[in-house]
C-alpha cells in the first residue's frame, strides 16, 4: 500500500500512508489512538471502498471496494468484534456466502468433513456442528481464523485479537500464529501490548495522526524508541496557557468497581480512587480497553450494571442511578461518540442544547418557546455557533459545529461536574482551538472537568493532574508537570503500577 | 444568503419541500380527482364532505395516538381491539348496568389507557418489541372484549314504557351535527383529539421527549429524559385515544361490537404514514397526521360516489398508500 490518503468529511484522518506485508513475517501496525491503524486496516478490507493512493498485491494493482473483493484477493481481517453469525453452527460459518452444494443443496456432510479439517489446523478440537454462541470468546477467534484460511488467505489481519482471551488463550493463539508465519503467510497485527509486540514482531510499522512514521525490523525498534516514534511531536503550544483553579473538592471517588456486563468477565473498572477539585482538570490517560469510558458511564450512572464504590459529590455522599439523577446533581457527560449517544441527530440544534436541561425550561412540563430560544441565543454566542445553524437539523452540521451543540446540552444544564469523553475527535483544527479555550473558560468558572483525550499532547497540555488507567485500574498519577507523553503512554501499556509520582 | 433564506418565498418553497408539502400535494390531488370524477355534483355538495369527514373521523382519532407512539419509533397495533373493548366496556355499563354516563366516560377511557399503559410498560420497562407487545395487547382486548358479552353485540338501543325506541341521550350528542348540520360531531371530537395531541407534542416538554426517544433512545437517556415513563405514556395515550374512538363508534352504530374496530390499526398506521411522520421515530407531528386523515378520508368517500367496488377500492388504496409513500420516503 503506498500514498493511503482518506479523509472523512473535512477530517483527513489518513496522509500518504506506505505499508508492506511480507508472506512468513508478523507485520506490528503500531500508533496512539486515532492514528489512523484502523482506517488503514478497512481500507485494505474493502470497507472504505474510496480512498486515494494505491494497493498492489504480488506487483499487481488492486483495490478491494468491499469485503468480498478483498477476500477473494486474498485478505482476511480479524475484527475485534468478531464477524462470526452466532446463531449458526461452525460448519456453516466456515462456509457462509460459498457454501458447498450438491445439485443446487447445502452438501452438509461434506461441509462438516471441510469443516473439520480446517478446525483441525487450527487446534481447535470441537464439534463442527455447534452454534458459535456456545463457544468461549478464545474459540470463537480460532473459528474465525478457520474461516480466513479456508478462503486461502494469504494476508490476515487481526485487530488487538488478544484483548478479550485468558492468558492460555493467548498463548494458544500465538502458536498458531508461528505456525501461520511458517506457512508463508503474512500477519498484520494490532496492538497495543508492549509485551506482545516484543514477543511476536518481525516488523514495526509506525503511524501517527493519520502520517506514516517509518518502519523498523523488531530488532532496531526497542520499546523506548518505539515509544518515541509513536509519542512523536513536542507538544505544541497551541493551548491556552492554563492557571489551576482548582480549590474545594468537587468529587471524589473511592474504591469505585465497575463489573462486566458479561458475566464471568473481569470488571471493567476495578478499584479506582481519584477525586477533582471545583475549577480543576483532571486527565485520564489510557489506551483502547483501560476502563476510562466506562468509568465515566459509571460515575454518570449510566451503566445498566450497578457501580459499586463510595463517590461524594461537593462533600456530599451521593450515589447516582440514572442520567436523569446525574444531570438533576450537576454532572454531565459528553460521550465519545455524538451520533451514537451524544445527539439527536433528526432534531435540530435549539432542541438538541435544550434536551438535557427541559426540566428547568418547562418546570410545569409546558414549554416557553422564547425562554428556549434566549437559552439557545446565549449558548450561541458563548460558543460562537451561527444562530441559522442551531435551526437546522443536526445532521446537517459539520463535526465541530454538531460537537459545540453536544457541549451547548451540557453548558445550559449548568453542570458543577464536567465529564468529558474526546471532546475533540473528529473536529477540525479551529473548532478544536475554540473548544480548548471554552474549556479553560469553564475551570475559571469553577467546573471540575474530567478529561478524557486519546491525543496525547492535548492531555498534558490541559490536565493539572492526569491519572493513567489499564485494564480498569489506575497504573500511575501525576500532576501535569511530572507527567510526559512516554511516561503516560508506558503507563497506559501496563508497564508500571500505581505508586510512581505522588 | 441569511436574508434570502427567511424571505416569505423561501419559506413557503421549504415548506412544501418538506413532509407537509408533500402530504398537502397528496391531498390536493385526492381532491383534484374529486372535482374530476364529481358524480354528477355529488362531490360539490356540503353533505358529501361532511360524510367523508364523519367516516374518517374514528380512524382519524386513532391515527393521533398512533402519531405519538410512532414518532417514538414504535407502533401500536392494539387500537382497534381496544376500541372494540371500550366500545363493550360502555355500552354494557350505560345499558345494562344502567350507570350515567358522567361515570361510564370516564370509565371507558380509564380501560383504553390501562391497556395502552400494560402495552407501554411492556415495551419500556420489559424492553419487548413494540410490534409483538402490543400484538399480545391486541390479541389479549379482543378476547376480553368477546367475553364481556358472551361473544354478543350489545344493543343501545332502549324500549320505554309506551313501546318506543330510545337511545341514551350521550349518544344522541355524539351522533348530532353542528354549525347548522354542517359538521358531525365526531369531527369535532376528532379536530379537538387532534389539537390535543399536537399540543402536547408541540408545546410540551414530553412532546420533545417523544421526539428525542424517537431520534435516538440512548442519546435522549443520557441527555436525562426519562425514556420508560415517557415511552409508557405514548402508549397509554394512544389507549386513551382508541377509548375516545371506541365510544364514537359505540354512538354511531348504536351498539357495541365485540368484533368491531378489526384491522382498524392498519389504516391508522397507512394514515399517519401518507402524512409523512417516519416509521423510524423522531420526524412527524399532528399536522401531517391531519392532512393523512383527509387524505384517505376523501380517497374512500370519492370512490364511493363514484361507486367503485368494494374490492377495487381496497385494491386502489393499497396502490395510493404505496405510492405516497414512495413519495415520501424520496426524503434523504
Amino acid at each position: 500500500m503506498t500514498g493511503i490518503g482518506k479523509s472523512f468529511g473535512p477530517v483527513e484522518v489518513l496522509r500518504d500512508v506506505r505499508f508492506e506485508v511480507f508472506g512468513g513475517e508478523v507485520h506490528i501496525l503500531a500508533g496512539e489512538n486515532g492514528a489512523g491503524k484502523s482506517t488503514l486496516i478497512k481500507i485494505l478490507a474493502g470497507i472504505h471502498p474510496r480512498y486515494d493512493g494505491k494497493i498492489e498485491i504480488d506487483a499487481a494493482p488492486a483495490s478491494p471496494t468491499s469485503p468480498l473483493e478483498a477476500a477473494a484477493l486474498g485478505i482476511a481481517v480479524i475484527h475485534q468484534e468478531l464477524s462470526l453469525v452466532r446463531s449458526m453452527s461452525i460448519a456453516d460459518n466456515l462456509f457462509l456466502g460459498r457454501p458447498l452444494t450438491r445439485k443446487g443443496f447445502v452438501d452438509d456432510r461434506a461441509q462438516q468433513a471441510a469443516a473439520r479439517r480446517l478446525l483441525d489446523e487450527v487446534g481447535l478440537d470441537v464439534d463442527v456442528t455447534r452454534h458459535v454462541e456456545t463457544l468461549p470468546i478464545g474459540a470463537q477467534q480460532l473459528v474465525e481464523i478457520a474461516k480466513a484460511l479456508g478462503q486461502n488467505a494469504r494476508v490476515l489481519v487481526m485487530d488487538e485479537p488478544t484483548s478479550a482471551l485468558s492468558a492460555p488463550e493467548v498463548e494458544r493463539l500465538f502458536g498458531l500464529i508461528a505456525r501461520l508465519k511458517s506457512q508463508g503467510r503474512g500477519i498484520v497485527y494490532i496492538t497495543h501490548k508492549m509485551e506482545e509486540i516484543e514477543r511476536i514482531a518481525d516488523r514495526i510499522t509506525v503511524l501517527r495522526d493519520g502520517r506514516y512514521v517509518g518502519t523498523a525490523p523488531a530488532a532496531e525498534l526497542p520499546t523506548p524508541k518505539l515509544i518515541q516514534w509513536m509519542v512523536g511531536r513536542e507538544v505544541s503550544q497551541q493551548f491556552p496557557r492554563r492557571q489551576s483553579h482548582g480549590l474545594e473538592e468537587c468529587l471524589r471517588v473511592e474504591r469505585f468497581h465497575v463489573p462486566s456486563p458479561d458475566r464471568g468477565k473481569p470488571p471493567l473498572v476495578e478499584d479506582v480512587s481519584l477525586d477533582v477539585r471545583s475549577g480543576e482538570i483532571l486527565g485520564l490517560g489510557g489506551l483502547q480497553g483501560s476502563g476510562a469510558s466506562e468509568l465515566l458511564w459509571g460515575l454518570f450512572g449510566a451503566l445498566g450494571t450497578r457501580p459499586r464504590g463510595n463517590v461524594w459529590l461537593k462533600g456530599r455522599r451521593v450515589s447516582i442511578h440514572s442520567p436523569r439523577e446525574a444531570v438533576r446533581r450537576g454532572v454531565a457527560l459528553l460521550t465519545n461518540d455524538r451520533k451514537a449517544t451524544g445527539l439527536i441527530l433528526s432534531m435540530s440544534g435549539e432542541a438538541n442544547a435544550t434536551l438535557a436541561d427541559l426540566w428547568r425550561l418547562a418546570p410545569h412540563g409546558w414549554r416557553h418557546r422564547r425562554r428556549e430560544q434566549e437559552a439557545t441565543r446565549r449558548l450561541a454566542s458563548e460558543l460562537n455557533l451561527r444562530a441559522a445553524s442551531l435551526e437546522a437539523e443536526v445532521a446537517t452540521l459539520s463535526g465541530g459545529n454538531q460537537q459545540k451543540v453536544a457541549l451547548a446540552k451540557w453548558l445550559q444544564t449548568e453542570p458543577k461536574l464536567l465529564l468529558l469523553d474526546e471532546p475533540t475527535r473528529g473536529v477540525d483544527v479551529g473548532a478544536k482551538h475554540e473548544i480548548y479555550e471554552r474549556i479553560d473558560q469553564w475551570t475559571a468558572q469553577g467546573i471540575a472537568i474530567i478529561l478524557i483525550t486519546s491525543e496525547m499532547p492535548e492531555l498534558l497540555a490541559l490536565s493539572d493532574r492526569i491519572v493513567v488507567m489499564h485494564r480498569g485500574r489506575v497504573t500511575a498519577r501525576w500532576t501535569r508537570d511530572e507527567a510526559s507523553a512516554d511516561r503516560v503512554l508506558e503507563a497506559a501499556m501496563g508497564k508500571t503500577r500505581e505508586g510512581n509520582g505522588e | 444568503m441569511n436574508d434570502v433564506k427567511n424571505t416569505f418565498l423561501a419559506k413557503c418553497y421549504r415548506g412544501l419541500t418538506g413532509p407537509g408539502g408533500r402530504a398537502l400535494v397528496a391531498l390536493v390531488l385526492v381532491l383534484a380527482i374529486g372535482v374530476v370524477f364529481n358524480a354528477d355534483g355529488v362531490f360539490f355538495k356540503v353533505g358529501t364532505h361532511r360524510d367523508a369527514l364523519r367516516q374518517v373521523s374514528v380512524y382519524g382519532i386513532l391515527a393521533c395516538g398512533m402519531t405519538l407512539v410512532i414518532i417514538t419509533g414504535g407502533i401500536d397495533l392494539a387500537v382497534g381491539s381496544v376500541l372494540a373493548l371500550v366500545a363493550m366496556c360502555f355500552s354494557i355499563g350505560l345499558i345494562r348496568w344502567g350507570w350515567s354516563p358522567w361515570l361510564v366516560v370516564p370509565g371507558s377511557l380509564a380501560v383504553g389507557a390501562a391497556c395502552g399503559a400494560v402495552s407501554g410498560a411492556l415495551t419500556a420497562r420489559c424492553g419487548i418489541q413494540p410490534f409483538i407487545a402490543t400484538l399480545a395487547m391486541m390479541v389479549f382486548a379482543r378476547g376480553l372484549a368477546r367475553t364481556l358479552s358472551g361473544g354478543e353485540k350489545v344493543s343501545m338501543l332502549v324500549v320505554d314504557s309506551q313501546g318506543n325506541l330510545h337511545v341514551p341521550p350521550i349518544l344522541r350528542w355524539i351522533d348530532t351535527r353542528v354549525l347548522h348540520d354542517n359538521l358531525s360531531m365526531v369531527t369535532v371530537i376528532f379536530l379537538v383529539c387532534a389539537g390535543l395531541s399536537w399540543l402536547f407534542l408541540a408545546r410540551h416538554r414530553w412532546g420533545r421527549e417523544l421526539y428525542a426517544i424517537g431520534g435516538n433512545e440512548e442519546a435522549a437517556r443520557l441527555s436525562g429524559v426519562p425514556v420508560v415513563w415517557a415511552k409508557t405514556m405514548a402508549y397509554a395515550a394512544s389507549g386513551v385515544l382508541a377509548a375516545v374512538a371506541g365510544i364514537c363508534q359505540a354512538a354511531q352504530e348504536q351498539q357495541g361490537d365485540p368484533q368491531g374496530g378489526v384491522a382498524y390499526e392498519l389504516t391508522a398506521i397507512a394514515i399517519v404514514v401518507i402524512g409523512g411522520t417516519s416509521l423510524m421515530g423522531g420526524r412527524g407531528g399532528m399536522g401531517l397526521t391531519l392532512l393523512g386523515t383527509l387524505t384517505i378520508g376523501y380517497l374512500d368517500k370519492i370512490l364511493s360516489i363514484n361507486a367503485v367496488p368494494e374490492a377495487s377500492r381496497l385494491m386502489l388504496t393499497g396502490v395510493i398508500i404505496v405510492v405516497a409513500v414512495l413519495a415520501q420516503s424520496r426524503r434523504r
